[in-house]
């Protein structure tokens, strides 16, 4: 969802509801990539963890090491000449810290993640990616989602089917280490080894086997390059194969994108002031209960709106 | 020896039957054919509102059931809030009206009812549809009357891709543009698009026929441009009518899209059209 023309709304609570209504689509994990006011100059929102969460249940140690982790992190962070101006305990093992940093962002990322059980999820200047296993509800009201408020907001509901139930599989994904890019992808990549293959070359790396991630990287990749965000994804059209629809956002853009065979559901509700795209209907009229005009992009289809 | 039958003078198809599908399997003289024996006797004076807001699809199916064994003809569904699987399996007689949308696989598996929706459909709508009428007043989702078999199928808006995928018979009419595979392996029946089609229409279509009124992106394996005849645009004018629809260019400038006949192909007649020719 975006909402047009420089306006805001409680996107922690509408995305909400629209995953909470798609719940029936796959309850193993849910997330959500929400666009909040954008921090000023060097400013950061690193959304990192330290472990997963069902390995919180098991180890005999497990807590200790959590708090190890995170001073290890913090330590990092100093180390390279960040700053932490903010702290804020999602959950014992997730944490969101506002920090000021000018340095190299994959310098930093990748340090981060050095940390045994660290996982950066995102790192931007809008850009907060909350993800965990269960539905909408449960996630929502661990990270206190409600009241977020922002311009736009990604959000998934997942069924594994290709990977893990965990949180380093689950979506939205963060184009690491690029600031603000995020995406969400219900389909299959049949060339994802091929396409990861030619990324690493390029200097990327990839967390997790899923094949979303893949787009994650490509379209930062795409515009690293200098593309604007739009041609990044009419490209994708050509060059990723496979049966498609993905969602992507940047600090002030929300796109969509269809493969050719048009195998993947997209229901999309468009007014002047309001974006809102869904695999189901029922997930906008949790936004929308009255009678709205909806309806299904096509083929081979790429749009992108922004924000201001 | 190919038999020429009196449904081929009336060039209601022009495929020649061979080998099996000269069976004759449909008796139009058994009126059982047309009614279920526990069907239930309706009046269609008989009036009822249903809110579906609070009920979850399995009990709006079963109210339906409940309402039509009372004897309600007519049927009003409110605020269906695009849930799924919304009035699917009625095998009866009914006027059912929905004010608002549905989600996936509304309206399936129906025989007999006419219906009418306000809003928009989801995925796979009317599949397997056997007879009756639905109207959708906005747009509809993909396989938009998968494997329909019967009846009339029409959406005033746009719909998606692989419309009337595997299709067996009954007629769809829409008002607007279609996405891409529309037809896909279809077996028979006819298909009206007035606005655009997308690309690959008709892909490996065995029999029946595709009408489009707009540009059509492309078309599929062993679909073939067909020639327009008067029985074409007699038929095409008066089932527009019926629904208040017209061609853009008139339906004599419409075009006509055919199996190519390298694939198997079957019977096209429909039913009523069995009765009339036998």
């Amino acid at each position: 969802m975006i909402h047009r023309h420089g306006k805001t709304g409680d996107i922690g609570t509408e995305m909400t509801a629209m995953l909470q209504s798609l719940k029936h689509r796959g309850p193993d994990s849910t997330g959500y990539a929400l666009y909040g006011k954008p921090l000023k100059g060097n400013e950061l929102m690193l959304r990192f963890k330290v472990a997963e969460q069902d390995e919180m249940l098991k180890g005999f140690k497990i807590h200790d090491q959590v708090k190890e982790r995170r001073n290890e992190v913090d330590k990092r962070i100093k180390e390279l000449g960040g700053r932490i101006l903010e702290t804020t305990d999602a959950t014992e093992y997730a944490f969101r810290y506002r920090i000021d940093y000018a340095g190299d962002r994959r310098k930093l990322a990748d340090f981060i993640e050095d940390v045994e059980g660290a996982e950066i999820l995102s790192m931007g200047h809008g850009l907060e990616l909350v993800k965990d296993l269960g539905d909408a509800a449960r996630v929502a009201e661990q990270y206190h989602l409600k009241g977020f408020t922002g311009t736009h907001a990604l959000g998934h509901t997942r069924m594994a089917t290709e990977s893990d139930v965990d949180i380093r599989s689950a979506h939205p994904y963060w184009a690491y280490p690029f600031a603000d890019v995020s995406v969400v992808h219900n389909g299959q990549l049949t060339n994802y080894w091929n396409g990861r293959r030619a990324l690493e070359r390029r200097g990327h790396r990839f967390m997790s086997n899923c094949d979303s991630e893949l787009i994650a990287v490509y379209l930062a990749d795409k515009m690293q390059q200098g593309a604007e965000l739009k041609d990044a994804m009419t490209d994708s059209i050509d060059e990723l194969d496979g049966v498609f629809t993905y969602l992507v956002a940047t600090s002030d853009s929300l796109g969509m994108a269809k493969d050719v065979m048009a195998a993947k559901p997209m229901v999309l509700y468009e007014s002047e002031k309001f974006i809102c795209l869904a695999s189901e209907e029922v997930a906008i009229r949790s936004v929308f209960p009255h009678e709205i005009d909806t309806f299904d992009p096509y083929e081979g289809e790429v749009r992108v709106w922004k924000s201001a | 020896m190919a038999l020429r039958t009196k449904s081929q003078d009336m060039g209601m198809h022009t495929e020649q039957l061979s080998g099996r599908t000269q069976q004759r399997f449909f008796t139009p003289a058994e009126e059982q054919n047309f009614t279920y024996p526990e069907a239930f006797d309706v009046d269609f004076n008989k009036r009822a509102e249903l809110d579906c807001g609070p009920l979850a699809p399995r009990d709006v199916n079963l109210k339906i059931r409940d309402l039509m064994s009372k004897g309600y003809g007519t049927i009003v569904l409110k605020n269906p809030g695009a849930k799924h699987s919304l009035a699917v399996g009625i095998l009866n007689k009914l006027n059912l009206h929905i004010e608002g949308s549905l989600g996936y696989f509304g309206c399936g598996l129906i025989d007999g009812p006419n219906i009418r929706i306000k809003g928009r459909v989801g995925w796979s709508c009317a599949e397997n549809m056997l007879a009756g009428t639905i109207v959708i007043e906005k747009n509809a989702g993909s396989t938009f009357g998968a494997a329909l078999r019967g009846g009339d199928l029409v959406c005033m808006g746009d719909v998606g891709a692989r419309m009337g995928i595997d299709m067996k018979g009954g007629t769809i009419i829409v008002g607007g543009r279609c996405g891409a595979f529309c037809g896909f392996m279809m077996q028979r029946g006819r298909m009206v698009v007035l606005g655009d089609a997308g690309k690959n229409l008709g892909d490996s279509m065995y029999d029946g026929t595709i009408y489009v009124g707009g540009k059509i992106d492309g078309l599929g394996v062993d679909a073939v441009p067909g020639e327009m005849t008067d029985l074409d645009v007699s038929w095409l004018s008066r089932k527009l009518k019926m629904y208040g629809l017209e061609a853009p260019k008139g339906v004599k400038n419409m075009q006509k899209i055919v199996a190519g006949k390298q694939l198997w192909n079957y019977d096209n007649l429909e039913p009523t059209e069995k009765k009339l020719i036998l």
